[in-house]
């Protein structure tokens, strides 16, 4: 079970408070865990990262066990905390104002 | 008696504004998205109920909404929690993609665009600019987006497909005003189901006449004189808004960058009404609901200080379809006013007498139920104004 924190914003999107779980089979990679996130809340796709090339938008975040994962190729696998569901993996909005 | 219902999209959030006929009190509803910019909502006219809103962020991306209950919920199409427990599985969360038609057949020749220092980019969907519901069917819908295209969607905005013949006039020619290059504004002729108008920043002002397969500009009689090399070009042209009335659709009416213009031709050829106006810079323009000669627009001092002349609000009226106008001041800011009002940001209800309606950027939504005689703020103190509609409710 992998535990994942949204963004306030896709918390509301995706009709859910607090953290969510997911499923993975096999390894579990960035790319996995948003396949997952994104078949069982399907309004998030889009909003994470591009329908098409699947490359992260540029204003969201992946941090995971105090690490910012975000430049990570997205086949590698993730902290073996966040796979065995200890730490959550984070999806965080950049800082900005306005 | 009859409910107006006024759809205003902020930069943080919409608001739905309702009221009886008499116009004076009103019931805030909001915000709806909170923190999300609300480009625009609109109301189906075939049914009041449906209503779709183009919610985007620098953040996340676009999102498309939907309402099939007059605006009190509301989810991205495909996603309502029956459509989460369907048999067929999960649906697939697509109606936010927004994807440039690159086949063969119809889109891969219209690739490219002119960008800013006037080398060749590709098209990239940024955002929703503007959703048009279609005037009969409650599931059809059209979407301008920058970079600009028209998308549509036959499943209620559940998914979308580009109607690529657009950018086939002269695509690669358009280019980016300082607001993005964007289609803004569409319109649907009432008596030819196949006529459809867009305009574009800054491309001008396109007409189909086969139901969106083929396109052509028809930007004839516009002049730019300070924003093109070649003022008389066939594209290009920075064209704010368009508007029509529904018994008299080929005549247009257009707020371009600086002039306003008119048709009588459904486009084929333009001319100069600005006449007596203080200034022919603006955004929005709209007609009267009873009146096709009725015309209303806000003059902005000029392109480099987006405010009204001399700090004072006015819309300008115009009852004899151009050239001669009167300022409406009665109700709005005389002083110290220097808010703007952007393209999608005015709307006319349908009753008698008619209702107009405007937001600024200020965050001030004013309405008039007199056709424009006197005003009143109906919200004082929203986030900027980017968009407002109205539906007129039986």
């Amino acid at each position: 079970m992998i535990r994942i924190v949204l963004p306030a914003h896709l918390r509301t999107l995706a009709r859910v408070d607090g953290e969510v779980t997911v499923d993975v089979t096999g390894p579990v990679t960035q790319r996995a865990v948003l396949d997952a996130l994104e078949a069982r809340y399907p309004m998030l796709r889009g909003t994470i990262r591009d329908h098409v090339t699947l490359t992260r938008r540029p204003f969201v975040r992946f941090f995971a066990c105090e690490q910012d994962l975000s430049h990570e190729p997205s086949d590698t696998p993730l902290p073996d905390a966040v796979a065995t569901g200890a730490e959550p993996f984070l999806i965080v909005g950049a800082m900005a104002g306005g | 008696m009859s409910t107006i219902r006024v759809l205003v999209g902020t930069k943080k959030g919409a608001f739905i504004l309702t009221s009886d006929g008499k116009r004076k009190q009103w019931n805030v509803n909001g915000p709806h998205f909170g923190g999300w910019e609300l480009y625009h909502l609109k109301g189906s006219p075939a049914d009041p109920n449906r209503i779709y809103a183009s919610q985007t962020s620098s953040w996340f991306g676009q999102v498309i909404q939907r309402s099939d209950d007059g605006g009190t919920t509301w989810n991205p199409p495909g996603t309502k929690p029956e459509d989460l427990m369907s048999p067929d599985g999960m649906p697939k969360g697509e109606s936010n993609m927004f994807l440039y038609d690159a086949s063969a057949e119809t889109g891969r020749p219209l690739t490219t665009h002119q960008h800013y220092d006037g080398s060749q980019r590709p098209w990239e969907f940024k955002r929703v600019w503007h959703l048009e519901p279609s005037l009969t069917d409650p599931d059809t819908v059209y979407a301008g987006t920058e970079d600009a295209a028209l998308f549509k969607s036959v499943d209620g905005g559940t998914t979308w497909k580009e109607l690529a013949g657009l950018r086939g006039a002269k695509g690669q020619l358009w280019q980016p005003g300082a607001g993005g290059m964007c289609l803004h504004t569409i319109m649907q002729d009432p008596s030819n189901t196949r006529r459809i108008y867009v305009a574009i920043s800054a491309a001008g002002t396109f007409r189909t006449d086969d139901g969106g397969i083929t396109w052509r500009a028809i930007n004839r009689g516009l002049k730019s004189k300070y924003e093109l090399p070649d003022p008389d070009a066939e594209v290009g042209h920075c064209v704010h808004r368009i508007a029509m009335h529904p018994t008299r659709p080929n005549v247009l009416f257009m707020q371009k960058h600086w002039d306003v213009m008119r048709s009588d031709d459904a486009g084929e050829s333009w001319h100069e009404i600005s006449g007596n106006l203080p200034t022919d810079f603006g955004f929005p323009i709209d007609v009267h609901a009873h009146e096709p000669e009725t015309v209303y627009v806000v003059p902005i001092k000029s392109d480099s200080e987006h405010y009204p002349p001399d700090g004072k609000l006015r819309v300008y009226r115009s009852r004899t379809g151009g050239n001669e106008w009167e300022p409406l001041t009665k109700g709005l800011p005389q002083q110290d006013c220097y808010v703007n009002i952007l393209r999608d940001a005015m709307a006319v209800d349908q009753l008698d007498p008619c209702g107009i309606y405007f937001g600024t950027t200020g965050g001030q939504v004013y309405g008039s139920a007199n056709g424009g005689d006197s005003w009143e703020p109906i919200l004082r103190n929203l986030p900027a104004v980017l968009s407002v509609e109205v539906q007129t409710l039986p």
